[in-house]
C-alpha cells in the first residue's frame, strides 16, 4: 500500500515574476537560507498567491539563481516566483518590501517574458573594500595576478577542499584610484582611515570563484595582507557586453532583466 | 540612528562577525523587534534567555515579557543571548562587552538584566554575560553603576546556587510582576535612589515582588544540612510567593511574535492555549509550579492566532500548554481553526498530546491542513506499576487504541517517551518498555495494513526537582542509569520481529547528574558553578560542550572541606524533616500534601486531576487566592473576521 497525498485543489502558475532584491548593511550577515525563509514568511504576509508543488510538503514554487555568498553585500540578487494570478509587479514589489525587514530590499519585479533568466547572469560586479591596506602592495598584488596565466586557490566546499583556477574567470580587477570612503550601500566599513577599494569583475564559471578566491590569490600572488574587515559588495549581476569590434565579452554586464521589460532599452549598468 | 547616552556597539562587533560562525544570530533585526529611544524612558530591561540565539530567541516567556515592558512608555526592554566560544574570545580580545542585539547596547548599561533560565544547565552562560557585560559575578561586588541581575522562569524556584551571582529573583508568572518590579525602580530613580543599590532591592524584597537572596541567611548543620533559611532585616517576609496571572485574555501576547532571520528551534506561530496542569505527574515540575489550570477562551486564542500569522507569515500554528489536549474546548478550538484556514497551506500542531486525550476527531483535525507534523506521546513509565507511581494515569490499553488511531489515520512514525530512574523502578520496568514497543508496532501494522511503520522510543534520565512529591528522593547515579538504558537497548535488539521497526534514542546518565545538582543544590553549589566556569565550562546543554569530568573535578575543588558532596545532593534520599533549600520560596503547594503524595507514590496510589473530581487540598487556591478556570467559555469563533483568500496584488484588468 502506497501513500496517497493528501487531495488539494490544484492552482495552476499563470504568471512567472522576476525580482532583484539587495541585501544590504548588517544584513550582509544573512546566509542564503536566512532569505529563503525570510521571502516565504514575506510571500504570506503580502499575501501573494505563490504557486505551491504538489505532494506530502508542499513548497512555494520559488527559483534562486547564483546567492551571494554569506557576509557579502548586494545590490543584485535575482529571484523567480510562479503565482496564481496576474500580478501587478509594482504592487508585488512594494508589498514584498514592507514585509522584508529592512535591509533585504526588493528593488525591482518584472513579469517573466523570456526563458532563462539564469543564463542571462553571465558575470558580476563586485566591489572590495580593504581598509586599511597598503595602497601600493594592494597594486603590486594587482599587478601580479593580472599577469599570471592561471592562479591555484583552494576552498573548502560541501564536497570537501577544491583546487581551481580564480584567475581565467576575472574579467577585470582595478585598483580605483582614489579612496571613496563615503560610497553608498557597501558594507559598512569605518571611515576614517585609507581604504583600497578593488573593481572586480568575474564571469560565471563552475566551479563559481567569488570575491574571496580572488583575494586568496591576491595572498598567494604576492603576499598580499588582506585585512580581516574587507567588505564586498555585489553592484550587478548580468549579460556581458560584447566588443562591437570582434563581439568578444567586455567587462561590463547589462541589466538581466530588461529582455522582460516592455520596449525598454539596454542600458549598461554596473560599469564603473 | 538617533543621538543617545549609550552607544551602540555595532561598529566594533561587525569586523569581529566576519571571523565567526554564523554571525547572523548576532545582528539583531527580528521582524517585530523594537527599538527605542534610550534617553526617553526611566526603566531600561535587557532580558537574556541564557542559550544560543537560536535556542532562546523562539522563547515565549522572554518574547512575551519583552513585548509587556515595551508597550510601557516609561520603559524599553531589549533581548540578549549567549555568544558561543568563538565570539566570546574575539570580544575579550578586543574589548567588546555583552550587548543586545536590538540596538547593540552594552548590557552594563541597563538598569536590570533579567534572566530566563528553563533550565539549570544555563548557570554558566549567565556567568559569561555578565563577566563580559563587566558586570562583577558576585553580587556582594556590585554598585550603583551595574545592573540589577534578576533570574526568573522555572528554575527560579530553586535560585539558591545562584544566589551569589543574582540580586534578586521572581517567582512564577512574569506579566505583571514584570510591571510591579519596573514600577519600584522607577520609583527608585525618580526619588534619587535612597539607600542605593542596596536601598532598591530592599524595596523589592519587602514587596513581595522578588526574592533577594542577600537578605537572608543560611545556616548549616555539622553534618552538612541546612539548619535555617531566616530574613536578616526586617520587614522582609519569610516565605517568598510565586506570582500567578488570574485572567489569560487579558494577557493576550505575544501580539507581535518575533520571527529572527536566522533559523530557531521552532518556526511557527505558538499560542499558549492554557498555563498550569493539575494532571498531577509527580515527577512534573512545571505541572506542580503552574498550578492551577487556567484556560484561555477560544475567541481569544483564535484571535492571537489571527493576528500572529499575518504579522509572522509562520505556516505552522502550535497549540501550546503543558497538555494541549486536556484544553476542555481543543475539539471546537482544532475545527474552528483548520475550518478557517483550510487551502491557505497552513499546519497545525499539537506539541505536547496525553495519550488519553488523543483522539481521532483531533487526529483528523490536525492533518486536515495537508500537513502532518510527528505525533509524540509521553507515556513516561515504561511498566503499568511505574505508571501509579508518578501517577501518569495512562494505561497500556489507552497507549494501544492512541497508536492505533495514529496510524490508520496515516501516520507513519510515532515517538514515545519515557523516563528512566524513576523512585522505586527495577531493571524490569524500563525493559518492559520493549515489549511495550513491539505490541505498538504489531497493533500499528494491523491497522495500517503495512508493514512501513515506525515506532521511536525515546528515554531519558529522570531528575528529581524541587517542589514536587518527588523533591525528597534519591537520583539515580550515571553509571546505574547507563546499565539499565544498555538492558532496554539490548532487549529491543533481541526482538527479531519488531526490533527493525523500533527507534531507540537515549542520553546518558551524566548530563543528568549535573542538573539534578544544580536542581536540588543550595548556596554551596554555587562554589562548583564559579569553579567549573573559571575552568571553560559553557553551553552544558550541548552534548558537544559538556564536560561531565570537568564539573565533578570542579565539586571536588569547590565542596573540599564540606561535609556534602555530589552523590550527596544528588542519590541521597532526604528525610521528612530536612530543611530543604527551597522551603522559603512558596509555590503555593502545601508541603505536608507534596509528603502523603510521595508517600501515595511509594505505596502505587493514583491521585485524579482535581479538574474533574474534588479536591485534593494541594494548597495552591486557597494560600495564592486563585482558582481553576476550565470552560465551557461560551466564546466561538463566528464572528470573527474572514481569512482573505483573493490577494490584493491582482493586476486591474
Amino acid at each position: 500500500m502506497s501513500r496517497q497525498a493528501p487531495e488539494r485543489p490544484h492552482q495552476p502558475t499563470v504568471q512567472r515574476l522576476r525580482l532583484r532584491y539587495a541585501r544590504r548593511g548588517r544584513l550582509r550577515f544573512s546566509s542564503h537560507r536566512d532569505f529563503q525563509r525570510a521571502l516565504e514568511r514575506a510571500l504570506r504576509r503580502a499575501e501573494v498567491p505563490v504557486a505551491f508543488s504538489q505532494g506530502f510538503n508542499p513548497r512555494p514554487r520559488v527559483s534562486y539563481a547564483n546567492a551571494a555568498a554569506t557576509g557579502v553585500a548586494s545590490e543584485a540578487e535575482y529571484v523567480e516566483l510562479s503565482v496564481t494570478a496576474v500580478l501587478d509587479p509594482e504592487r508585488v514589489r512594494a508589498a514584498l518590501d514592507a514585509a522584508l525587514p529592512p535591509g533585504l530590499d526588493v528593488l525591482d519585479v518584472v513579469a517573466a517574458r523570456t526563458p532563462d533568466l539564469v543564463g542571462r547572469l553571465e558575470a558580476s560586479v563586485y566591489e572590495v573594500r580593504l581598509p586599511g591596506a597598503d595602497a601600493g602592495a594592494v597594486a603590486a598584488a594587482v599587478e601580479a595576478f593580472l599577469a599570471a596565466p592561471e592562479v591555484e586557490v583552494e576552498r573548502l566546499t560541501k564536497n570537501g577542499m577544491r583546487r581551481f583556477d580564480a584567475r581565467a574567470a576575472v574579467l577585470r580587477l582595478e585598483l580605483r584610484a582614489t579612496p571613496d570612503p563615503g560610497a553608498e550601500g557597501a558594507g559598512s566599513g569605518p571611515s576614517g582611515p585609507p581604504c583600497a577599494i578593488l573593481d572586480l569583475v568575474v564571469r560565471h564559471v563552475t566551479p563559481v570563484v567569488r570575491p574571496d578566491d580572488v583575494l586568496a590569490a591576491l595572498r598567494q600572488v604576492a603576499s598580499l595582507e588582506v585585512p580581516v574587515t574587507a567588505s564586498v559588495t555585489r553592484w550587478a549581476q548580468g549579460p556581458l557586453v560584447p566588443d562591437p569590434t570582434d563581439g568578444t565579452p567586455r567587462d561590463a554586464v547589462t541589466d538581466p532583466l530588461a529582455p522582460d521589460r516592455d520596449g525598454d532599452g539596454v542600458g549598461a549598468v554596473g560599469t564603473a | 540612528m538617533f543621538m543617545s547616552s549609550v552607544e551602540s556597539v555595532y561598529p566594533r562587533l561587525e569586523p569581529l562577525l566576519a571571523q565567526v560562525s554564523k554571525p547572523v544570530q548576532y545582528i539583531g533585526g527580528e521582524l517585530n523587534a523594537v527599538v527605542k529611544e534610550w534617553d526617553a524612558v526611566d526603566v531600561h530591561w535587557a532580558l537574556m534567555y541564557p542559550d544560543a540565539y537560536e535556542v532562546g530567541v523562539p522563547n515565549q516567556g522572554v518574547q512575551i515579557l519583552y513585548e509587556v515592558l515595551n508597550e510601557r512608555p516609561d520603559a524599553l526592554a531589549e533581548r540578549t543571548y549567549a555568544v558561543w566560544p568563538d565570539l566570546e574570545a574575539l570580544m575579550r580580545t578586543h574589548g567588546v562587552p555583552q550587548f543586545t542585539v536590538d540596538a547593540h547596547r552594552p548590557v552594563g548599561a541597563f538598569d536590570v538584566l533579567g534572566v530566563s533560565f528553563s533550565t539549570e544547565l544555563g548557570y554558566t552562560n549567565l556567568l559569561t554575560a555578565i563577566d563580559l557585560a563587566g558586570i562583577p559575578l558576585r553580587a556582594a561586588d556590585r554598585d550603583e553603576t551595574h545592573p540589577l541581575v534578576v533570574a526568573g522562569g522555572h528554575a527560579a524556584f530553586n535560585p539558591e546556587p545562584i544566589a551569589d551571582f543574582i540580586d534578586a529573583a521572581v517567582l512564577g508568572d512574569g506579566e505583571e510582576a514584570v510591571l510591579r518590579f519596573t514600577d519600584i525602580v522607577k520609583e527608585h530613580k525618580r526619588s534619587g535612589a535612597p539607600g542605593g543599590r542596596d536601598g532598591l532591592l530592599y524595596a523589592l524584597a519587602r514587596s513581595g515582588v522578588a526574592y533577594v537572596p542577600s537578605m537572608y541567611d543560611v545556616g548549616y548543620l555539622p553534618d552538612g544540612r541546612i539548619a535555617h533559611v531566616t530574613p536578616n532585616r526586617p520587614g522582609v517576609p519569610a516565605r517568598v510567593g510565586k506570582h500567578t496571572v488570574m485572567d489569560l485574555d487579558e494577557w493576550p501576547y505575544p501580539k507581535a511574535p518575533l520571527v529572527p532571520l536566522a533559523e530557531s528551534v521552532h518556526e511557527r506561530m505558538s499560542v499558549e492555549i492554557f498555563r498550569g496542569c493539575t494532571r498531577g505527574c509527580r515527577f512534573c515540575q512545571a505541572g506542580m509550579i503552574t498550578r492551577p489550570v487556567r484556560e484561555r477562551s477560544q475567541r481569544t486564542i483564535a484571535e492571537i492566532v489571527d493576528n500572529g500569522l499575518r504579522r509572522t507569515g509562520h505556516e505552522e500554528v502550535g497549540l501550546l500548554s503543558l497538555s494541549s489536549a486536556d484544553h476542555s474546548e481543543i475539539a471546537e478550538i482544532a475545527k474552528g481553526l483548520a475550518d478557517r484556514y483550510e487551502g491557505t497551506e497552513t499546519g497545525l500542531s499539537l506539541p505536547s498530546t496525553r495519550v488519553d486525550a488523543f483522539n481521532i476527531d483531533l487526529a483528523n483535525e490536525l492533518s486536515r491542513g495537508g500537513r502532518r507534523s510527528g505525533l509524540t506521546f509521553a507515556p513516561e513509565g515504561g511498566s503499568e506499576r511505574m505508571r501509579k507511581v508518578i501517577n501518569k494515569m495512562v494505561t497500556e490499553e489507552d497507549l494501544i487504541r492512541t497508536v492505533a488511531t495514529a496510524y490508520s489515520h496515516g501516520w507513519r512514525q510515532v515517538k514515545l517517551y519515557f523516563m528512566c530512574g524513576l523512585p522505586t523502578e527495577t531493571d524490569d520496568d524500563v525493559v518492559q518498555i520493549a515489549a511495550l514497543a513491539a505490541q505498538v508496532i504489531a497493533k500499528g501494522r494491523e491497522v495500517a495494513g503495512t508493514k512501513d511503520i515506525r515506532c521511536t522510543v525515546s528515554i531519558g534520565g529522570f531528575i528529581p526537582k524541587p517542589h514536587t512529591p518527588f523533591q525528597w528522593a534519591a537520583q539515580l547515579g550515571a553509571d546505574e542509569t547507563d546499565a539499565r538504558l544498555a538492558k532496554l537497548r539490548d532487549a529491543i535488539r533481541a526482538d527479531r520481529q519488531y526490533g527493525k521497526a523500533i527507534g531507540f534514542r537515549y542520553h546518558d546518565g551524566k548530563p543528568g547528574v549535573v542538573e539534578g545538582l544544580l536542581s536540588r543544590g543550595d548556596r554551596r553549589v554555587g562554589r562548583i558553578i564559579e569553579q567549573v566556569w573559571r575552568d571553560g565550562a559553557r553551553f552544558d546543554g550541548w552534548r558537544e560542550h559538556f564536560s561531565y569530568d570537568a564539573w565533578m573535578q570542579a565539586a571536588r575543588t569547590a565542596l573540599a572541606g564540606e561535609p556534602v558532596d555530589v552523590a550527596w545532593y544528588t542519590t541521597r534520599e532526604r528525610p521528612r524533616d530536612e530543611v530543604l533549600p527551597w522551603d522559603h520560596l512558596d509555590s503555593g503547594l502545601d508541603k505536608e500534601w507534596l509528603w502523603d503524595d510521595w508517600l501515595d507514590a511509594q505505596a502505587e496510589v493514583e491521585l485524579d486531576d482535581c479538574r474533574w473530581s474534588p479536591c485534593f487540598a494541594c494548597g495552591v487556591c486557597p494560600q495564592l487566592g486563585t482558582e481553576i478556570q476550565v470552560g465551557p467559555s461560551g466564546t466561538t469563533m463566528l464572528g470573527m473576521p474572514e481569512v482573505r483568500r483573493d490577494s490584493p496584488l491582482v493586476a486591474q484588468q
